[in-house]
């Protein structure tokens, strides 16, 4: 009675399972094969001055059995990683289960981060990585709302960031801009160029819209290249003013009031490193309190539900076109805000620091931290960031390892490293006197 | 009894396709009127020109004696009119409550607890799965969301597009029944486009038959259900599907 049935299909399921792998790995080693002869069979060296041809054809067979084998074991790697979620996922419950464990990691996340600098006072490379993990944390933040809520592919986030960081550099060096008056104008503005790319991207979907996009991006980034009296051109804008403690500059001078010396501290180079990171903390945390209140709005809500089905939405009477500028202008100002406190980080800023792979990073770390949620982007931002850091050992092999990581994490949580989505409404009060069991049963 | 909604001569194009003839059509306040016809034959049409898309090329819709041929898309269903559109279109990764919500957009907030009662009253396995997402729910629990969706609206006409398409017998019974229900218990005025000729006429006041973008045939639901032409081209097959 207990003879498990499914066990008995499995030997006579698996030998085609076996010899479909068998025949992609014949597939891979013959492309391998194709390729591997100009590239790995043949090579040339230098006698007297002429270059010879030889053959190497046991380094090519080894390359291509190579590639056989390894064919062979991802794709055994791959099924079984298949069968093992198709298997969690029939145990998963149906009901989108809350998880209070996310919001405690959160809050202990947000505590490290406001001890981080004290704990590492001494380090001022740590305070430096985890103030650039924070740009891209709020970079990802303000891209979420964009392509995790409202579903908007977008490719050229980065020309919001530049039009920010350009916003910051040119009112300060030509008309003596402080940081924090810069700050809303900057945001307006660039919330007006994300207007200006919603408008006639409104009918485009998917590939489509990103395409556009990824146009618009680069058109921003050519304008710095080429319009020199504006942008100094490939130059870009120098000596860009740091921001100051209330009015307090951080510097070594003494004939003025400086940071340190209005706090009789001994000057340190520090100050600055860790009143940079205390700023960006502060702007990450008001975008995450920001964006995590507007999802909960009537015009959070309804990101989503266009994201969802847009003929649906305009059934049910909601403006499309509004509900989408709103998500490109709400993303275009964070992304605006994060290039502000980029220029005012750096001192200077060129087009070379706002080039695609920029926007390739910031939607990586959108997806990789599962879309829409905030959380998600935290660790992939750390994830991305670090990486490339700790790589620098492998030099050049950092971006391979880089990638690898990118592969493995989609393939080990395909919805993300976060794919849990936090529910905008429940019921606080139970609609009903009856428990809906109970009332089921009724 | 008062016109709920008129179509005159409405004609409609999709590019080079003419999709609607002059289609002379109303629907009266309390009935249940159902718009039967063939792939193809404009349906679906009819029903997107109220909304506007495509927008009718010629030929006025009135709504409640208001001309509502040009108002934009997404006035149209604050004007009191619901859509339950064909292939359901929930929101599919939102809670089946949001969903529920989003349905009440546009109406008046203090009605929402209430309106909520109503529709777990009606559809009871909704409030059992107001926290799962909606698209793990079954179609035929899909089309109760989508239905109880237009109707957290407080709609005063519900237009359902093919609410039969691709359930399951037994949840296509259910789905009349709830329209037979709405209409009775609730006095709601309700258009309904079917390609289930046979369950749509025995519970429709009044029906139409479209063919080629054309009313071709018009009576209550027993006329047509006794129509021979109707017989012939709608009933046979689908009499033969349901037993």
């Amino acid at each position: 009675m207990t003879t498990p049935a499914p066990i008995q299909f499995t030997p006579t399921h698996q030998m085609p399972a076996m010899l479909a792998r068998a025949k992609d790995a014949v597939g891979v080693a013959l492309v391998s094969l194709l390729l591997g002869i100009p590239m790995i069979g043949l090579h040339t060296v230098d006698q007297g001055g002429v270059l010879a041809v030889m053959t190497r054809w046991p380094w090519l067979l080894a390359f291509v059995v190579a590639m056989f084998v390894g064919r062979f074991v991802m794709q055994f790697a791959l099924d079984h990683v298949k069968l093992n979620k198709a298997k969690r996922e029939r145990k998963r419950p149906e009901v989108a289960a809350r998880r209070p464990w996310l919001t405690w990691l959160g809050r202990a996340l947000l505590g490290f981060a406001v001890v981080l600098p004290i704990a590492f006072s001494g380090n001022r490379y740590v305070v430096d990585t985890a103030t650039t993990v924070l740009i891209y944390v709020m970079l990802g933040w303000g891209l979420n709302v964009v392509v995790g809520l409202a579903g908007l592919l977008d490719l050229g986030y980065v020309a919001f960031y530049a039009v920010g960081a350009y916003t910051y550099g040119l009112l300060s060096t030509h008309f003596g801009w402080g940081f924090w008056e810069t700050l809303p104008v900057a945001g307006a503005l660039t919330a007006s160029f994300g207007i200006l790319l919603g408008w006639p991207t409104l009918r485009l979907r998917g590939d489509y819209l990103a395409i556009v996009t990824l146009g618009f991006g680069e058109i921003i980034r050519l304008i710095l290249v080429n319009w020199t009296d504006f942008s100094g051109g490939p130059n870009g804008v120098t000596s860009i003013p740091r921001p100051t403690f209330f009015g307090l500059p951080f510097s070594p001078s003494t004939d003025e009031t400086t940071f340190s010396s209005f706090f009789h501290l001994d000057y340190s180079a520090d100050h600055r490193v860790i009143f940079l990171y205390y700023v960006i903390l502060a702007l990450a945390l008001l975008t995450n309190l920001f964006v995590s209140r507007l999802r909960k709005l009537p015009v959070g809500i309804a990101w989503e539900a266009v994201r969802e089905d847009e003929v649906a939405c305009k059934a049910l009477g909601m403006n499309v076109t509004n509900i989408k500028l709103s998500a490109f202008a709400i993303g275009a100002m964070l992304g605006g805000f994060a290039g502000v406190f980029f220029a005012a980080r750096q001192g200077f800023i060129s087009p070379e620091s706002f080039v695609f792979s920029e926007s390739a990073t910031i939607l990586a770390i959108v997806v990789l931290g599962g879309m829409g949620s905030q959380l998600g982007v935290v660790f992939a931002s750390v994830l991305l960031v670090l990486l490339p850091e700790l790589g620098r050992d492998f030099s050049e092999y950092r971006m391979l390892l880089f990638g690898a990581a990118m592969i493995l994490i989609m393939v080990w949580r395909p919805g993300g490293l976060i794919a849990h989505r936090e529910p905008t409404v429940k019921l606080g009060r139970a609609p009903s006197p009856v428990p809906a069991n109970q009332g089921a049963q009724a | 009894m008062t016109t709920m909604l008129e179509y005159s001569g409405v004609h409609a194009h999709y590019g080079a396709i003419h999709a609607l003839r002059g289609v002379d059509l109303n629907v009266q306040k309390g009935e249940i009127v159902t718009l039967i016809g063939a792939n193809g034959a404009g349906k679906s049409t009819l029903m997107m020109t109220l909304f506007g898309k495509p927008t009718a090329s010629a030929g006025k819709i009135h709504f409640q004696g208001q001309d509502i041929t040009r108002v934009p898309t997404h006035r149209i269903s604050r004007q009191g009119i619901a859509l339950v559109p064909e292939g359901r279109r929930i929101f599919a990764r939102m809670t089946v409550l949001e969903n529920l919500q989003m349905g009440s957009t546009f109406a008046d907030p203090a009605h929402f607890d209430a309106d909520l009662q109503r529709m777990f009253a009606m559809f009871p396995i909704l409030e059992q799965r107001r926290e799962q997402r909606a698209g793990t729910l079954s179609g035929g629990e899909q089309q109760m969301l989508a239905i109880g969706r237009a109707l957290m609206g407080r709609p005063q006409l519900l237009l359902l597009d093919e609410p039969s398409l691709g359930l399951a017998p037994l949840y296509i019974k259910q789905v009349f029944k709830i329209i037979r229900e709405l209409n009775e218990a609730h006095g709601m005025t309700i258009l309904l486009v079917e390609q289930n000729a046979h369950h749509a006429l025995r519970v429709a006041h009044r029906g139409y038959v479209l063919q080629h973008g054309e009313i071709v045939l018009t009576g209550t639901g027993e006329q047509l259900l006794a129509s021979p032409e109707v017989r012939a081209a709608y009933l046979e097959s689908s009499a033969e599907a349901h037993g």
